[in-house]
């Protein structure tokens, strides 16, 4: 599991980390199976606290950043762009 | 020094009528940082030059009765989870150690149109993961009431920076509890208000349906007072909501006459440390005193706020720092091979263990295999306990109890996996869960003279009600 875990988080951990994370997770898992003192089959989950809407606006261009300013703070570039390693073979 | 015992109303007062000059202001808290920094770490970033050179700007504007707020010229501590333009962001990460926003939060932009100035970043739990500030990737901020002890967290370095005396007033940003706690464990008031009420727009973050940004200051004059700064409408938080009763001075007023307040029974259970009982039960009497109604009553669905909170703040992270990737800002490894393990190294290395723990922990809610066990359940549960929440509503103008278990612990006595630190939150935590706006304030001190809190939770957008029983408390406090 924490491998995989590992791999959805795009983290890598030693072994001593791994038992100690592990640890962690199964002491949650313990404490979320208070929980389960609930039925909770007809009630439909919420993932916004109030019911949400499109916000439409007119697509007028707008000057927002400075291109200089935020290239100042990247870690790599080149003539404008972010440099990245290949990404394609 | 004794300019920095006003509170940022007072301050502001003085300014206005030429008592005090706002480089003046800025020079006081500018010396008192430089004289007790290096014993309570409250700043990450401390910008003297600018902010004297924006003192004399801000005088400038007061004396041609450009700027009459308030606020015009009080110095500020910003928390550094939330932009200045210009000025270092660190979030207290390695991460973000030399980011600087190209742009202001909101709520930044909203202070300066005030006249606020600036005087630096505060320190926090890494990401404001964490209770204590000991999370921060740079050093432990120290409680100015007793060094040895932590200021709380996340908004730590805030709360800290405000009762060290280095500003006037600071910004937090508070997603479990993190202006309230931290207000209660230094003495001070602090606002979470209504989710949607102030913009989070420019604040990094970190839970997105429970983040909001809030005032802590001295008394809670000050705290209403910079809330209507705060509060706007912002077309770039699609949360933001239009309202008409940013009126939050409106409720400084001493009455609380027929005010229904709720006492839940839940509150008052064994973790709960007796003299802090003690002193919510004496505020209770006070309140009763001025012709407050209090009732009893069982408000079971509290005991599973902080599992909920624990599940859908750790997949909301695990989502939000998904963008931390070392390609456009923020660290990025020196050697990696490939650009997976691009990302990989730099945010291993990037990060700090709890923030890891928490991305780790919300995959593992959100994997295909426990999703419907754990996420969409706590989902669900949130929904049930708006329900009861509103029921609460439907009778009582604003729910009473302590904002805390205990008074400020030591240094290091709450790091690691303890069910202290997993429950800690237990008051704080339903206001972010449903959105309701809940503010602490003192409401005595421990036989160790350590401070006390009182959380007061109010019904949605009932900012004013709850400010109004928080005022005449306060006010009938001062004079037992």
């Amino acid at each position: 599991m924490i491998n995989r875990l590992e791999v959805l988080s795009k983290l890598e951990f030693s072994e001593e980390e791994r038992e100690d994370i592990q640890i962690f997770l199964d002491d949650m898992v313990k404490k979320f199976d208070k929980l389960k003192e609930i039925d909770t089959e007809n009630i439909e989950p919420m993932s916004h606290l109030f019911p949400i809407n499109n916000i439409f606006r007119e697509d007028i261009v707008r000057n927002s950043n400075d291109k200089e300013a935020i290239f100042f703070q990247a870690p790599d570039k080149k003539n404008g762009y972010f440099r990245v390693p290949k990404t394609i073979d | 020094m004794s300019l920095m015992n006003l509170t940022a109303v007072q301050l502001g007062k003085k300014i206005r009528e030429k008592e005090v000059s706002v480089v003046e202001a800025t020079e006081a808290a500018l010396s008192q940082i430089d004289l007790n920094d290096k014993k309570y770490n409250s700043f990450i970033t401390v910008d003297e030059e600018g902010a004297l050179e924006r003192a004399r700007k801000v005088q400038e504007d007061i004396d041609t009765g450009k700027l009459m707020s308030p606020l015009a010229g009080v110095p500020v501590g910003i928390k550094d989870n939330i932009c200045v333009k210009g000025m270092r962001n660190t979030c207290a990460s390695n991460m973000l150690r030399d980011f600087v926003p190209t742009y202001s939060a909101s709520v930044v932009s909203n202070l300066e149109s005030a006249g606020a100035v600036i005087i630096g970043k505060t320190n926090m739990d890494e990401f404001s993961i964490g209770s204590t500030t000991e999370t921060s990737a740079f050093f432990s901020t120290k409680n100015p009431l007793d060094t040895e002890r932590v200021p709380g967290g996340s908004s730590g370095g805030s709360c800290a920076a405000v009762a060290g005396k280095e500003c006037f007033y600071a910004l937090g940003s508070d997603t479990g509890g993190s202006i309230r706690q931290p207000s209660a464990f230094c003495g001070l008031t602090g606002i979470k208000p209504t989710y949607g009420r102030v913009s989070r727009y420019g604040l990094v973050a970190y839970a997105s349906s429970f983040d909001q940004i809030g005032p802590i200051g001295k008394d809670v004059t000050d705290c209403a007072t910079i809330l209507e700064v705060l509060a706007s409408y912002d077309e770039k938080d699609s949360f933001s909501m239009k309202r008409n009763d940013n009126h939050f001075t409106s409720g400084l007023v001493e009455d609380v006459k027929g005010f229904k307040v709720g006492l839940s029974k839940n509150f008052f259970n064994e973790a709960l440390d007796p003299e802090i009982k003690a002193s919510i039960l004496e505020a209770v009497e006070v309140l009763k005193d001025k012709g407050a109604l209090i009732e009893e009553f069982d408000f079971n669905i509290l005991e599973y706020g902080v599992p909920i909170y624990h599940i859908i703040s750790a997949a909301e992270v695990s989502s939000n720092l998904a963008r931390f990737d070392g390609v456009r800002y923020g660290y990025r490894a020196k050697d990696y091979d490939g650009y997976d393990d691009m990302y990989i190294k730099s945010r291993s290395a990037g990060f700090g263990m709890a923030v890891k723990k928490k991305i780790m922990l919300g995959n593992f809610v959100l994997s295909t295999e426990n999703y419907e066990e754990y996420y969409r359940k706590a989902l669900k549960l949130r929904r049930l306990m708006k329900e009861e929440f509103l029921k609460a509503f439907s009778r009582y103008d604003v729910i009473l109890g302590p904002t805390t278990f205990t008074t400020a612990p030591k240094l290091g006595e709450r790091s690691g996996n303890s069910n202290e630190q997993y429950m800690g939150d237990f008051y704080t935590i339903p206001a972010n869960l449903l959105g309701l706006p809940a503010m602490t304030l003192p409401c005595g001190k421990d036989s160790k003279g350590l401070p006390i809190g009182m959380q007061l939770i109010g019904n949605y957008f009932q900012e004013t009600t709850m400010i109004q029983t928080a005022y005449s408390y306060e006010q009938a406090r001062r004079k037992l």
